[in-house]
């Protein structure tokens, strides 16, 4: 109760002396936004410790496709299956709307008007629907070149691992799509924007994800 | 005491705040794209050997990875330090199980396979 009132006071002090105050990782509310600002301190560490454990899973898959690298079978490896092109394009669409979501992030710490928010919201969601169509392309092109998952160890590390990732995006998108609805039925309430917090550090760690994806599968596997 | 923090006027500060917290983005995006251009154009091109390639790409996936979580994620010394260890200590544990298993696979791989 009384550290709660301190804290309160030390946010008070500090909006007025328009220093920030950063309580946990990501883009921090700050003092304007005193309620959640408190609140997403524990909500937002948590999701931290999720976001790691999921670091850990991709890790696990990203170590399983390096050991089937070499156990092509006879079947296609890396050098018939893999296109740069689209491969380049969709790292440029999950860049995008990572900025973009940061853009909508800026939009809902200055209090900018709710439909700018929806607006970087709605560009975000296009940009992952695109790029996940993308990625479905390659699946199928992979299909139609003989890459099947049960073609060999390295054909199962690949589908065990990029996929993965693809339906990380899936959920995200399905996240955005439920934030988009909270923010139409009760507006911005600290409700909806601890999810957006949530939501942002989600898409951004996705983003890092898919650096591993075409660092170590597509260049790798080109260079 | 439950009553929230008024509101402040959009002052100077605020201003710098919001220009920062926007050119940390516009940062983090710009670098991304150099450093997501360069590999690609790399390999595209085959610029060099399939071994100097690889540790060019290595490389620039590590920083790459240092400019999101630094302009995207936020994450630096000002934070308080529970978050940045909890991110280094998971950093490791990835380090010790990927290249523990590459290294186990591999050393397997090589023995068990016939001459």
């Amino acid at each position: 109760m009384i550290s709660e009132l301190f804290k309160r006071v030390e946010f008070y002090l500090d909006a007025r002396q328009n220093k920030e105050i950063f309580i946990y990782p990501g883009l921090n509310l700050g003092a304007e936004h005193s309620n959640v600002h408190t609140q997403a301190e524990a909500t937002v560490f948590g999701f931290w410790v999720f976001l790691m454990s999921d670091a850990i899973i991709f890790g696990m898959a990203f170590a399983t496709y390096a050991t089937l690298l070499q156990g092509t079978a006879g079947s296609p490896g890396p050098r018939e299956l893999y296109h740069l092109g689209p491969i380049f394009i969709e790292t440029l669409l999950l860049l995008t709307s990572s900025f973009t979501f940061g853009m909508a992030s800026i939009a809902m710490k200055y209090k900018h008007p709710t439909s700018h928010l929806v607006g970087w919201l709605l560009v975000t969601l296009v940009l992952g629907v695109i790029f996940l169509g993308m990625e479905l392309d390659d699946f199928r092109t992979m299909f139609a070149a003989g890459g099947l998952p049960t073609q060999s160890g390295f054909l199962s590390g690949f589908f065990g691992l990029v996929p993965l990732h693809g339906l990380h995006v899936t959920a995200g998108c399905i996240w955005l799509v439920c934030m988009l609805g909270q923010i139409a039925v009760h507006g911005l309430d600290s409700e909806t924007k601890l999810g957006l917090l949530r939501l942002a550090l989600f898409w951004h760690f996705l983003d890092i994800v898919w650096i591993f994806i075409f660092s170590v599968v597509y260049l790798g596997g080109l260079a | 005491m439950s009553k929230p923090v008024t509101r402040i006027p959009a002052t100077n500060a605020l201003m710098t705040n919001k220009r920062r917290d926007f050119m940390s983005y516009v940062w983090g995006f710009g670098l991304a794209l150099i450093l997501t251009l360069v590999p690609f154009a790399l390999v595209q091109w085959q610029a060099t050997t399939r071994g100097s390639l690889l540790i060019i790409i290595a490389v620039l996936a590590m920083v790459q990875t240092v400019v999101h979580f630094r302009f995207f994620l936020h994450l630096g010394r000002k934070r308080k330090r529970e978050d940045l260890l909890l991110v280094l200590f998971s950093t490791s544990l990835l380090i010790i199980m990927v290249a523990g298993t590459i290294w186990i696979m591999a050393n397997l791989a090589e023995r068990m396979t016939p001459i």
